[in-house]
């Protein structure tokens, strides 16, 4: 498709300014103007609708595709959310208002959505307190770990290392680093869990705490999650849980209960905000009570007579990690489903999305090899290692099923699981869906026996066939010039 | 609601092809003494339910007051068709465009997005977003200590309190000595920066217009700077960008800034939009995602995420930034507004907010008690010195209708008397003369 430039015509334009109804002032003098124009493109409005139009309609997405894109749960996003966050009452309201004198009183409705969806998530999670403030989840975590650093500097010493299992996300251990920590990194074991003996090894005094994700990135409930985490308290250092993964345990554990200190949700996952095309997500950060007072500034407290003020007198608080309150509108979004879901609403999410990752799993099993053949929670991941015999590879089976109209699952992820494809269902995807993914993958696994090249070739019914990875990384063209 | 298909009779043949007689079953690796001790979530509404309970909610916000705040968020009008592109779901319930081929049309977007960022700084590279002005800030101060491996940092303090106390709390942990230069008549004090520059500073870091709202030419600064082999760093207000110089035309090695002012509404503060541009020489430094072009098996064009081995997903605990979701969705809004207002239209739109500001500054000089500060040229936003404190001024403001501007007290000691107004397009002649006269009732009782 033509860019939006390319499609530039000089003298067009989509969008009419008012007429000025000022009198002409004198110019900016001239040392301060730019000379060399921006080269925005020049287009009308039905030229900018048919473009984005037809922009959109080259994705997948999960309101057009199955988007069994393993730890990303990506759950049916309700319509009406996008409604209640587009209410002007809402999207119109300047962050600063409450910071005025008096200003709290003119944006109750913000704070009090705020506080309320605060209290919410605590008790799902068993947390004593949330800050609504992380902007994704990544942000969640390094906020938890500067909580993390903030609590043991109280304490005297900030200790020297982040323990992560090798398992982990990514951005797990480039948190950890980036708030100062060195990372030590905890194999997996035969069973698919954290390997106790290294743990205990690298467990000391100089441990700053323990970052984990429950069920971990195998899609499985480590039993013995309790002993990992008294271990880590005996050391004095804290548990850190990811939340990527909550979506499998709605109302049947909680991270507070389990003894984490430090929690982080995506609520572009479990709480069903879109995730639109890489965010914004949001990724709130709970904590157990000895950490609640060095949460960022400000926190929303509500007063004897019902209203609700900004705090920013907190002497331990470690600072400012967003401009404001958070990503405001992802969190009403979050807030409204799950007032609509409820208490039985959110259990059945989790038995649902369960109940359907291990329906896929048992249904895959005989024709791939399963990383860990056992029930799995919200996720299952299966290896192509059979499949690699025929030089069949995940990435391959992932382009075949793109030529079915199912968007692939989380591919070589976790790592350490070779030819990974990681399975995410959710609860909102039909029996039907989850057959027709089943038979394709089937599909795949006989092709890869039968006829390799056909998945070889694969995608052939996208805008693109495969695209050279390697020579846009080489010779980087990142901007369209004329 | 709950959004989930299965009948009773999908459940039943899910259970069977497992192997399990209950859902209860599948959940047996949680031990008994690991449930939830209390799980008190109220009971589930419907949609009209939940509706009119944040529809009530909403209209407790003051939203009808004429607004005359910025303070680096600006309150400017966003065309429709922004909202119904970007509400376009093929867009926004789509993941990251992991799978290239069926995800061309956000790839291509991101593309797009980049090259306007590099429009409007003058820079060579950009990337898919970062989470907003304040992060984005930081990316770029991280940057340079990596670029230039030194550790202290020189900010001009006419750069966002709120972004330069996100920087120190970040940076908390890892050593980096920020030193603070004042702002002298408005501008940033060039004695004061040379005097703490040297070839241990990794970076100085400015704000255009900074937050009093005063304009500069950074030239002679950005040319001190790299004499002493450091960068430059500008955070920037990207409308001001269709008139004023751009940071490429002033020498910045990289440009960052809040996107929010590009289409995006104010949203009580998010979700917004960081903005990063840098020469290209630093390429592989940059935080984020970034797309690039290539071409497909039959060297058709196609675009991919590009020079992943930056990134957390590959690099971990050695990636340049743990940034892993950002704010695609507001960068392709500030695709469809800058794209919807052309080359001519940012350029009048600027213009059109010069000009307002500079006819508020015109009216309010001659409120009595109000002196409009003019040792600088401003923008869209401009200083006012008070004859009262201006938090009551603004509070007395409020019950006249308008939100008149931020205190600057608030953020800088001994400028209680001092307000900071902002003008938009969005503010007509009327308002802004109403608001003049409604100062001078607040200022005289």
């Amino acid at each position: 498709m033509q860019l939006i430039f390319e499609r530039s015509c000089n003298g067009r334009q989509g969008f009419r300014l008012p007429q000025s109804d000022v009198s002409l002032a004198e110019g900016l003098p001239k040392k301060y103007c730019r000379k060399n124009e921006a080269n925005l493109p020049e287009v009308s409005e039905l030229d900018l609708v048919r473009h984005f139009s037809n922009l959109s309609r080259l994705n997948f997405s999960v309101d057009t595709n199955f988007y069994p894109l393993g730890s990303c749960t990506m759950k049916y996003n309700p319509k009406f959310t996008e409604k209640v966050a587009s209410l002007e009452g809402f999207a119109g309201l300047h962050p600063l208002i409450p910071q005025l004198l008096g200003g709290g009183m003119l944006a109750q409705g913000s704070l009090e959505v705020l506080y309320h969806a605060e209290r919410l998530l605590s008790e799902i999670t068993g947390m004593a307190a949330f800050t609504t403030q992380p902007l994704a989840g990544a942000h969640g975590e390094l906020t938890g770990v500067m909580l993390i650093s903030a609590y043991h500097k109280n304490n005297g010493s900030l200790r020297k290392h982040i323990i992560i299992p090798d398992s982990s996300h990514g951005t797990n251990p480039a948190s950890a680093a980036i708030a100062g920590y060195d990372v030590i990194v905890i194999p997996t074991d035969k069973d698919g869990f954290l390997d106790m003996v290294s743990y205990k090894k690298a467990l000391n005094k100089e441990t700053a705490a323990v970052m984990l994700t429950c069920p971990d990135t195998l899609g499985l409930f480590n039993p013995k999650i309790k002993e990992i985490t008294d271990l880590a308290h005996s050391v004095g250092a804290l548990m850190y849980y990811d939340g990527a993964n909550l979506n499998a345990i709605l109302g049947k554990c909680r991270p507070g209960d389990i003894g984490f200190d430090v929690v982080h949700l995506n609520l572009h996952k479990t709480f069903a905000t879109p995730h639109g095309g890489g965010g914004p997500g949001a990724g709130p950060v709970g904590v157990s009570g000895k950490l609640v007072d060095f949460l960022p500034i400000s926190r929303v407290v509500r007063r004897p007579d019902g209203t609700y003020f900004l705090d920013y007198q907190r002497h331990k608080s470690i600072g400012y990690i967003a401009p404001f309150y958070g990503n405001f509108a992802v969190i009403l979004k979050a807030y409204a489903y799950i007032l609509a879901l409820g208490k039985e609403g959110l259990i059945e999410a989790s038995e649902n999305a369960v109940l359907s990752a291990n329906y896929c799993l048992s249904r895959l099993k005989g024709y791939f090899e399963v990383a860990f053949d056992k029930i799995c929670m919200h996720e299952c991941v299966l290896s192509a290692s059979r499949q690699i015999k025929q030089g069949v590879h995940a990435l391959d089976i992932a382009k075949f099923l793109i030529d079915k109209g199912f968007h692939p699952p989380t591919i070589y992820f976790p790592l350490i699981v070779k030819e990974a494809m990681m399975i995410e269902p959710t609860e909102s995807e039909s029996k039907e869906t989850l057959d027709r993914f089943i038979e394709v993958m089937i599909e795949a696994a006989k092709l890869s026996e039968t006829n390799p090249e056909a998945l070889h070739l694969a995608p052939l019914t996208m805008p693109v066939k495969r695209l050279d990875e390697t020579k846009a990384a080489r010779e980087p063209n990142l901007r369209w010039k004329p | 609601m709950n959004y989930i298909p299965h009948t009773d009779k999908d459940k039943q043949e899910m259970l069977k092809a497992i192997g399990v007689k209950s859902v209860n079953e599948l959940f047996k690796d949680i031990p008994a003494s690991l449930r939830p001790k209390s799980f008190n979530i109220p009971q589930g509404k419907s949609e009209f339910e939940v509706m009119e309970q944040l529809k009530k909610l909403s209209e407790k916000n003051a939203t009808y007051l004429t607004n005359f705040i910025g303070g680096g968020f600006y309150d400017h009008y966003i065309p429709a068709a922004v909202d119904a592109l970007a509400s376009r779901s093929e867009f926004y319930t789509a993941y990251t465009p992991y799978q290239p081929e069926c995800s061309q049309g956000w790839l291509q977007a991101i593309y797009e997005y980049q090259t306007v960022i590099c429009e409007l700084t003058g820079l060579d590279v950009s990337n898919a977003s970062l989470y907003d002005g304040g992060t984005a800030l930081y990316e770029a101060a991280m940057m340079a200590v990596r670029l230039t491996e030194r550790k202290k940092i020189i900010v001009d303090s006419g750069v966002n309190l709120i972004y330069r106390t996100m920087l120190y709390t970040y940076t908390s942990n890892l050593a980096i000595e920020f030193i603070e230069t004042p702002v002298v008549h408005g501008q940033s004090c060039r004695e004061d920066i040379y005097k703490h520059l040297d070839d241990k500073t990794a970076a100085v870091i400015v704000q255009n217009p900074n937050f009093f709202g005063a304009v500069d030419d950074f030239s002679d600064i950005v040319e001190k700077v790299h004499s002493k082999g450091a960068l430059a760093i500008a955070s920037v207000y990207p409308v001001s960008l269709g008139i004023l110089k751009s940071p490429a035309e002033m020498g910045f090695d990289i440009a960052t800034g809040e996107g929010q002012s590009l289409g995006i509404p104010l949203s009580f503060g998010g979700p917004y939009l960081g903005f990063i541009a840098v020469k290209k020489e630093h390429m592989r430094q940059m935080p984020g995602r970034i797309v690039g072009e290539t071409l497909d098996r039959d060297s058709k064009r196609g675009f991919v995420l590009t020079l992943q081995a930056r990134e957390q997903h590959i690099r971990r605990e050695r990636a340049t930034s743990n940034i892993c979701s950002n704010e695609a969705l507001c960068a392709l809004r500030a695709l469809i507004y800058t794209s919807s207002l052309g080359k001519r239209g940012l350029q009048d739109l600027a213009n059109l907010n010069y000009q307002k500001a500079e006819f508020a500054k015109f009216t309010l000089d001659k409120v009595a008690g109000v002196k409009v500060k003019r040792s600088a040229p401003t923008f869209n936003e401009f200083t006012l010195e008070l004859s009262k404190n201006a938090d009551e001024v603004v509070c007395s403001m409020i019950n006249k209708g308008f939100a008149c501007g931020f205190p600057l007290g608030r953020f800088y000691k001994g400028l209680d008397n001092y307000l900071l107004v902002a003008v938009t397009e969005k503010r007509t002649k009327e308002e802004i003369v109403n608001f003049a006269n409604s100062l001078e009732a607040a200022l005289c009782s």
